[in-house]
């Protein structure tokens, strides 16, 4: 504990970083992947190219990802854009396919009630189908974002920064207290987000609960 | 600065450190850990499934790994262990047999209970019922498993070139510490390359060694739906 506890001030700020790193590309790829499961879900053909697009992108290794981004996008090699880009593109291709399927699960005769009750297409899709559909997506934000925090560390071999550092300075280093201790704050960040983002899916389907208490008493 | 340099000149493509050879540590770091992890998790799946005991640890584990950063476990067993392929292989392994584990209990368990009475009646017993009715049908979501365990792996040995391990993320490393870019890029194509080529591979055996009869289910579920009348309109209506 004795290295833990001579820099924690070091750990917050990977950590702080860390969650930069993590936590932006989640919610720019939820952002995309709600319109473009929107598409997805209204051709046949329009869900076939997206999911097939998806599985390949998903499939790239982070590291080579990470490497290939700078000659792509024109960035220089360590500039944090590089990481963000990649990580909301791997978060965009898992959800885009879950976005569409809870789209899908939608009961159709809710959203023919909203129909018949006036609600126009756009408001239809912003008031009952994507309420509708939150508790699908929430399950593929929090398989994202545990993703998301933990493949941040892997950018620490080329020099990214976060909580990977504890990593790479670790083993050069040759201090094991410190690797170790990565590896748990890694963790602990996982799950305290998820546990956020399960109390979030909680309050904002406040419906859900609603339905299962009826069930219960019925 | 042209990003292909390193990838199209030919004096990279022979000798002890050229691309074919990186590519062999690769794939023999993947087959090594793949078989390793078979061997460990189908059997414990199929076991999982067929009893229904201890389903919990196989999704658990799996939704566990996710958060588990490879990187640290990686380089903890290295400097637990020490440089050479054990740690490296440990860890490999370690990230291996979660998405098998839990696809071979999945599709065992999911196979329709129907199907398995029917055997049971017509005098199988549980180790029959395993081999000829479980396991085939199960066989898609095993695959899955390994699909997503192969991917894994391919990602991970990519990292294990900072534990100073061979194989294909050696160009990335070694890139990086010359400053020599169109070898970084050279590296990251590569495996990228590699990545795409095993997944459809798999995706072609899957189609090879799937039963027809799984194959076809969905397409003819969904005609079979449209011949039933449509409840729906009805429903409407009420």
């Amino acid at each position: 504990m004795t290295w833990v506890l001579g820099n924690l001030p070091l750990i917050g700020n990977l950590t702080l970083q860390h969650l930069v790193f993590a936590l932006i590309p989640v919610a720019i790829g939820l952002l995309l992947a709600i319109p473009l499961g929107w598409l997805a879900n209204r051709t046949r053909f329009g869900r076939t190219v997206t999911i097939n697009v998806a599985g390949l992108l998903y499939t790239i290794p982070s590291l080579a990802f990470f490497v290939l981004l700078p000659a792509i996008l024109g960035t220089q090699i360590l500039d944090p854009t590089n990481i963000i880009v990649a990580l909301s593109v791997y978060t965009l291709a898992l959800l885009v396919r879950t976005v569409a399927d809870a789209l899908s699960a939608v009961p159709p005769i809710v959203v023919n009630s909203a129909t018949a009750m006036g609600y126009k297409p756009v408001r239809r899709f912003l008031a009952v189908e994507l309420p509708l559909s939150v508790p699908v997506v929430l399950a593929g934000v929090r398989v994202a974002t545990v993703s998301s925090i933990s493949l941040v560390t892997v950018g620490a071999t080329v020099g990214f920064g976060g909580l990977g550092k504890m990593f790479t300075d670790g083993f050069q280093r040759g201090i094991t207290e410190e690797v170790i201790a990565g590896i748990v704050v890694v963790l602990v960040l996982a799950l305290v987000i998820d546990g956020l983002l399960l109390a979030l899916g909680r309050a904002i389907t406040p419906w859900d609960r609603i339905a299962a208490a009826a069930g219960r008493t019925r | 600065m042209n990003y292909l340099s390193y990838l199209l000149d030919a004096a990279h493509w022979s000798g002890s450190q050229g691309i074919p050879q990186r590519l062999v540590e690769h794939l023999g770091y993947t087959a090594l850990t793949m078989i390793i992890a078979l061997v460990v998790g189908v059997p414990l799946g199929a076991w999982i499934g067929h009893t229904g005991r201890g389903g919990f640890l196989a999704v658990g584990l799996a939704n566990g790994l996710r958060a588990l950063p490879t990187l640290g476990l990686l380089i903890l067993l290295v400097t637990l262990i020490g440089l050479g392929i054990t740690g490296p292989l440990i860890a490999l392994v370690i990230l291996a047999v979660p998405p098998i584990l839990a696809g071979t209990y999945a599709g065992v368990r999911n196979v329709d209970t129907a199907i398995v009475d029917a055997a049971r009646g017509m005098g199988m017993r549980g180790r029959e019922i395993l081999f000829q009715v479980e396991l085939p049908n199960a066989l898609p979501l095993i695959i899955g498993g390994v699909r997503s365990s192969v991917l894994q792996v391919i990602s991970t040995a990519t990292i294990a070139a900072y534990v100073a391990l061979g194989g294909l993320g050696r160009f990335i490393i070694d890139g990086l510490a010359i400053r020599d870019f169109p070898q970084m890029v050279a590296g990251s194509i590569l495996v990228a390359a590699l990545a795409i080529v095993a997944d459809l591979l798999l995706a072609g055996l899957q189609k090879l060694l799937v039963s027809p009869g799984l194959q076809v289910a969905p397409a003819a579920g969904r005609r079979r739906l449209r011949a039933v009348p449509d409840p729906r309109p009805a429903a409407q209506a009420a």
